[in-house]
């Protein structure tokens, strides 16, 4: 691109980085959100630590187990709250049809939503992290933390993408009830809070379809063979899907909902 | 030759069955100061919206310096203060000047634009904290912080009491003398008068005027006829006779017309119960009133 065009617009780059970094601070400042988000999953980490943690099976504590249980549950409430809730909520106060106005391109606004989530849900994985560690004992290698670490990651899309379908489908004051409705019993029969098998039959096998059951099932795959039920590669497959699902589902939505306010 | 900053060239804007804009042609040059004048309902805000490209016009075109006004380019140029949209409350007045400056090639540095918005006080509040006339002086700061060519304000007055809005307005011209180009919506006529050189008086989804404040004013001379009758006006006292508007108000009545003597004459005739009559010019908002009622008569007949 020559000079003269390039000075035409704002770079892409500079506009990234503060539209993620003003993204994060917003949230941050909800204290609803970042109490919730932030300090829910420490909490019942440390609910269930102190219950099970010295409990040893298939050669992994229960610190451990729990560990990538909650950290699931934390990266998940993060994407389906900040997505579900949160758009909704700037869509509700119209803060959409300002930005729209702007030389801001909707797909660089979109990028930073999704990066300033996933920051967010970092720092609460860091705080859930730094407890088991203190707290907990758990001492896992410094390679397994971060194979853990871009598992919760990856693993985070199919959760975005039902946030977003949320945020973009429903009104400001209808999103809490939806997300609640929508994501308890999905989190309920994941097998995070407590074994899958201890269910009746049915739910077992409705569970198991289930992203955050997929989701969990990766995550237990890193502290070694036998202690989760599916292979990694067959938990990454199903998320996969569950990611083309309902992220497609999220595109179609915000589409509609667009095509109603600028068309 | 230069493109139009704004351009509209028979834009028609349908909701469902409700045609909000019919057929608006008109063109913004740089450095215009242009209000569009209508009362609630006319296709103002619609009309910004296509120039903007929030909306997309059902049959015509917009341009924004002749590009498509959803371009990049273009919008790069642009600053705006929309009637109804939100801003994150949890973020300072300086850090939503930072962030909409980052949108922008050329950004004002934030200070600058806190001081045109005469917010320094507030500049490290949060939005949320703010009061109804710092969050319209908030808005406008975030119009002007890219420090854009042309600046659409969609009736930036609206609730504000008359010292604010005189302030207000006081700032907007400042700022147009800098060689703005500046379009404004509004349904205040002191306001168009004080500060556009250009008024677009839009009624219904169509320019019914375009023409300079003191042309609109003088082009509909119209003349308050008002008096008082002792007995009720009978049926068909008023009928047939040259009038734009008629208003009633218990005994007192005011009729607006461009043809005071013929009126007169006609009433008397008719032995209509005149007391307490009063001949003056109309005033501005009743001019408007007058011109909006004429481009209603036309449309129906």
């Amino acid at each position: 691109m020559s000079a003269a065009a390039s000075a035409d617009v704002a770079p892409l780059g500079r506009m990234l980085v503060t539209q993620t970094r003003f993204q994060l601070l917003t949230r941050l400042r909800i204290p609803a959100f970042s109490v919730l988000s932030l300090g829910l999953p420490v909490m019942f980490y440390a609910l269930f630590n102190a219950i099970y943690g010295s409990t040893k099976l298939n050669g992994v504590t229960g610190s451990e187990f729990i560990l990538v249980s909650y950290a699931t549950y934390a990266v998940a409430n993060v994407m389906v709250f900040n997505f579900g809730m949160g758009i909704a909520n700037e869509r509700g106060r119209k803060l959409d049809l300002l930005q729209r106005a702007m030389p801001l391109p909707p797909v660089v606004a979109a990028v930073a939503q999704v990066v300033a989530a996933m920051l967010f849900a970092l720092i609460a994985l860091l705080i859930l992290f730094a407890y088991a560690f203190l707290v907990g004992g758990v001492r896992l290698g410094a390679g397994t933390w971060l194979d853990l670490l871009w598992r919760l990651i990856i693993g985070a899309f199919p959760m975005i993408g039902l946030g977003m379908a949320i945020g973009y489908g429903v009104g400001a004051n209808t999103a809490p009830a939806v997300v609640n409705a929508v994501y308890l019993p999905m989190a309920f029969l994941s097998g995070i809070f407590f074994p899958l098998r201890l269910m009746p039959d049915f739910l077992q096998k409705i569970g198991q379809t289930l992203p955050t059951y997929h989701y969990a099932e990766l995550g237990w795959n890193v502290l070694g063979p036998g202690v989760a039920d599916e292979s990694a590669v067959r938990a990454l497959l199903w998320l996969a899907g569950w990611a083309v699902v309902l992220i497609g589902l999220a595109v179609r939505i915000y589409r509609l909902d667009e095509s109603r306010k600028f068309s | 030759m230069q493109a139009a900053a704004v351009e509209l060239i028979d834009a028609h804007k349908r909701y469902g069955h409700i045609e909000a804009v019919r057929g608006v042609s008109l063109a913004i040059h740089r450095g215009d100061l242009v209000a569009m004048l209508g009362p609630n309902g006319a296709g103002k805000t619609t009309s910004i919206n296509l120039m903007l490209g929030l909306r997309k016009p059902t049959s015509g075109r917009a341009r924004l310096f002749g590009l498509d006004p959803a371009d990049r380019r273009a919008r790069s140029r642009c600053g705006v203060m929309l009637q109804e949209s939100g801003v994150p409350d949890t973020l300072t007045v300086r850090e939503l000047l930072e962030l909409f400056g980052s949108y922008y090639p050329h950004p004002m540095a934030p200070e600058r634009a806190i001081a045109l918005a005469g917010l320094e006080e507030q500049a490290k509040q949060q939005a949320g904290k703010l009061s109804g006339g710092q969050r319209q002086r908030l808005y406008f700061a975030l119009a002007v912080c890219g420090d854009p060519e042309v600046i659409f304000f969609d009736e930036p007055t609206v609730g504000m009491d008359v010292e604010a809005r005189r302030a207000f307005l006081q700032t907007i011209r400042e700022f147009g003398r800098e060689g703005k180009t500046i379009v404004l919506t509004t349904h205040y006529l002191e306001e168009a008068d004080q500060l556009a050189e250009r008024v677009i008086v839009i009624d219904r989804g169509l320019v019914i005027a375009d023409a300079t404040p003191a042309e609109i004013k003088s082009s509909v001379v119209g003349k308050r006829v008002s008096f008082t009758t002792t007995q009720p006006l009978r049926e068909g006292d008023l009928t047939g006779l040259r009038y734009s508007r008629l208003e009633i108000d218990r005994d007192r009545v005011r009729l607006f017309t461009n043809a005071p003597e013929i009126l007169l004459r006609e009433l008397f005739r008719r032995g209509v119960d005149v007391h307490d009559l009063e001949v003056v010019g109309a005033d501005l908002e009743e001019a408007f009133l007058a011109l909006t009622a004429e481009a209603e008569k036309e449309t129906v007949a």
